[in-house]
């Protein structure tokens, strides 16, 4: 891939997340915010190329792990906090007797 | 074109398509969760492309294996802890610390290309090439440090770990800011011209760039930080992209950088902040106690519960102003009984939520839905303020700025401009509260001060279960 390739979809990528939010109700301000932020931890697949192409260097494996780790923590906590701050506003008709 | 090539292609686009398509659908509230799970589901699709790509090109070695799996295990399974363990109403502090992490992980990725850089990152090694490489560690380094810092900063406000410290709001902070800034541009170029060392300078001192912008700024806008904060970690996941060559990375990166920019926009502007004054204004406490310290309270009406179930017995129509106090008091179970008692008897029970509700927008609707609160009570701001002047009785609990009529009146407060509850309009008004203290903003509130306003002094939660008691012995609830 080309540099300049790259910028384009670094530049055509921010105008689809500008244009993803346009309105959105203060209520899913919350959860949208975790819920960008879980995919945020996309550099997870920075990681595993790192830890990929480590070749047997122990520390380029070492802090690839690491990192690996901090964006899964970031990916999965993020998805499961913002499931279970969903599931509440899904369960109203459970509780209307 | 060979088949694993052609594969990962197919996976990444499909993927990209389908994070763009959660994104989308995490803005509406019928498809939120749904979308939720798409986004999970095509981040996990990613790593499939990632691992089969390679898996189909130079293979992926035994130890190879071994660190993506005690890395993968160990970093899952905290997270999925965590999750399921925090309280809602830590919900802002636990964004701040999986936002911080995903910001640390951009930085070891970018440090540690920059440490080793790996083979075949570089076949073609000339000039541009290695230039775009270290700028995009920089980048990444940078970003992704400050996103670390400021984040577990602002975990750490929001927990009440770390106060705003007194010194963070002189003038000073600037320039100490500014020289961070300033010594992490020094460390950026010594980097370009080729020397490796200075990577370390740029940690440390984007660290500091991180601590020393967060922690002057007040709670209040602490969610606007976060949010902030949020956007930069796709910046800094986007830098990442560029270190590693992938576009997957890129084009996820800048949508949430994106996103999050614009969200952090909608938030300012609920809050009735701009964001320049946000980063740079310092707390607005700290602003205003010298201009709207403006006179004591001198028409403080206070009553017992006794005489508030009194009063709400006999209404029609009730709303609750329910506001961050109540979340920290827990009682937002308690007030689910108060308000079951008066539907019992044919009152009507709405909830007023402000935007900024809670200690984040839409924070409020998520406490009131844990509480089994139905979805249809609750009504925002511009729903329910015509609805004032025909209420009989507002329950003010914990709110304080959201419901000051001195945003709508005094053009020299502080949060003049601010949109506001109307609550004065209402016929009777009840402030539950601990004590006179001001808000969050540290000004006075006008609305103690009006006649048709009583305060209700003490615990929410306390007070809350002593309403029920007083309910019950009217005999409002009892078939």
């Amino acid at each position: 891939m080309s540099f300049i390739s790259l910028l384009w979809v670094l530049l055509l990528g921010s105008l689809l997340g500008l244009e993803l939010i346009g309105k959105v109700p203060p209520t899913l301000h919350t959860p949208l915010m975790s819920g960008a932020n879980a995919i945020s931890g996309i550099t997870m697949l920075a990681a595993l190329t790192l830890i990929v192409k480590a070749e047997g260097n122990v520390p380029l494996l070492i802090i690839g792990s690491v990192s690996l780790g901090f964006a899964l923590f970031n990916v999965v906590g993020g998805f499961f906090v913002t499931d279970r701050m969903l599931a509440m506003f899904s369960r109203k008709p459970s509780n209307k007797k | 074109m060979n088949l694993p090539v052609i594969i990962k292609f197919v996976i990444d686009l499909l993927a990209v398509l389908l994070l763009a398509l959660g994104i989308k659908g995490l803005s509406k509230v019928k498809s939120a969760r749904d979308a939720n799970r798409l986004a999970a589901f095509a981040m996990s699709l990613s790593v499939v492309g990632l691992l089969s790509y390679y898996l189909g090109t130079s293979g992926i070695a035994i130890q190879s294996w071994i660190w993506i799996i005690i890395g993968s295990i160990i970093g899952s399974l905290f997270g999925a802890i965590l999750a399921k363990k925090v309280p809602m109403t830590s919900m802002p502090e636990t964004v701040a610390l999986f936002n911080g992490c995903g910001g640390m992980s951009s930085l070891l990725v970018a440090l540690g290309v920059a440490i080793f850089p790996i083979s075949g990152g570089q076949e073609n090694f000339d000039f541009f090439k290695s230039l775009i490489n270290e700028v995009s560690i920089s980048v990444s380094i940078f970003v992704g440090a400050i996103t670390f810092t400021g984040s577990i900063v602002a975990m750490a406000k929001l927990q009440g770990w770390l106060s705003t410290p007194g010194w963070t709001q002189s003038k000073v902070r600037h320039f100490v800011n500014i020289v961070f800034a300033v010594a992490s541009l020094i460390a950026f170029f010594d980097l370009i011209n080729g020397n490796t060392s200075s990577i370390w300078l740029l940690v440390i001192v984007s660290s500091l760039l991180g601590i020393g912008v967060t922690l002057p700024i007040g709670g209040a806008d602490m969610p606007v930080v976060i949010s902030l904060l949020n956007s930069y970690s796709g910046i800094a996941a986007a830098a990442a992209g560029f270190v590693v060559d992938s576009q997957l990375l890129i084009v996820a990166g800048a949508m949430v950088g994106a996103a999050g920019l614009i969200l952090t926009q909608v938030m300012c502007k609920g809050m009735n902040r701009s964001l320049v004054s946000v980063l740079f204004g310092g707390s607005l406490s700290a602003q205003s106690t010298a201009s709207s310290g403006s006179g004591e309270y001198t028409n403080i009406t206070s009553c017992s519960v006794e005489e508030c179930a009194l009063t709400l017995e006999a209404a029609n129509k009730v709303i609750i102003v329910p506001g961050y106090g109540l979340a920290v008091a827990q009682a937002q179970h308690t007030l689910r009984e108060v308000t079951k008692k008066l539907e019992q008897n044919g009152i009507e029970v709405v909830y007023a939520i402000h935007p900024v509700a809670g200690r984040m927008p839409g924070h409020m609707n998520v406490l009131l839905a844990e509480a089994d609160v139905p979805y249809e009570q609750l009504k925002e701001m511009d729903v329910v303020n015509p609805d004032f002047p025909a209420t009989d009785v507002v329950l003010v609990l914990g709110a304080n700025d959201v419901v000051n009529p001195q945003a709508k009146n005094d053009s020299s407060s502080p949060l003049y401009g601010m949109p506001v509850l109307d609550v004065q309009e209402a016929r009777t008004v009840f402030v539950i509260k601990r004590g006179m203290s001001a808000g969050y903003s540290g000004i006075k509130n006008d609305l103690f001060d009006l006649p048709n306003t009583s305060m209700v002094f003490g615990d929410a939660k306390k007070v809350l279960n002593d309403l029920i008691g007083e309910l019950k012995d009217l005999g409002v609830g009892e078939k």
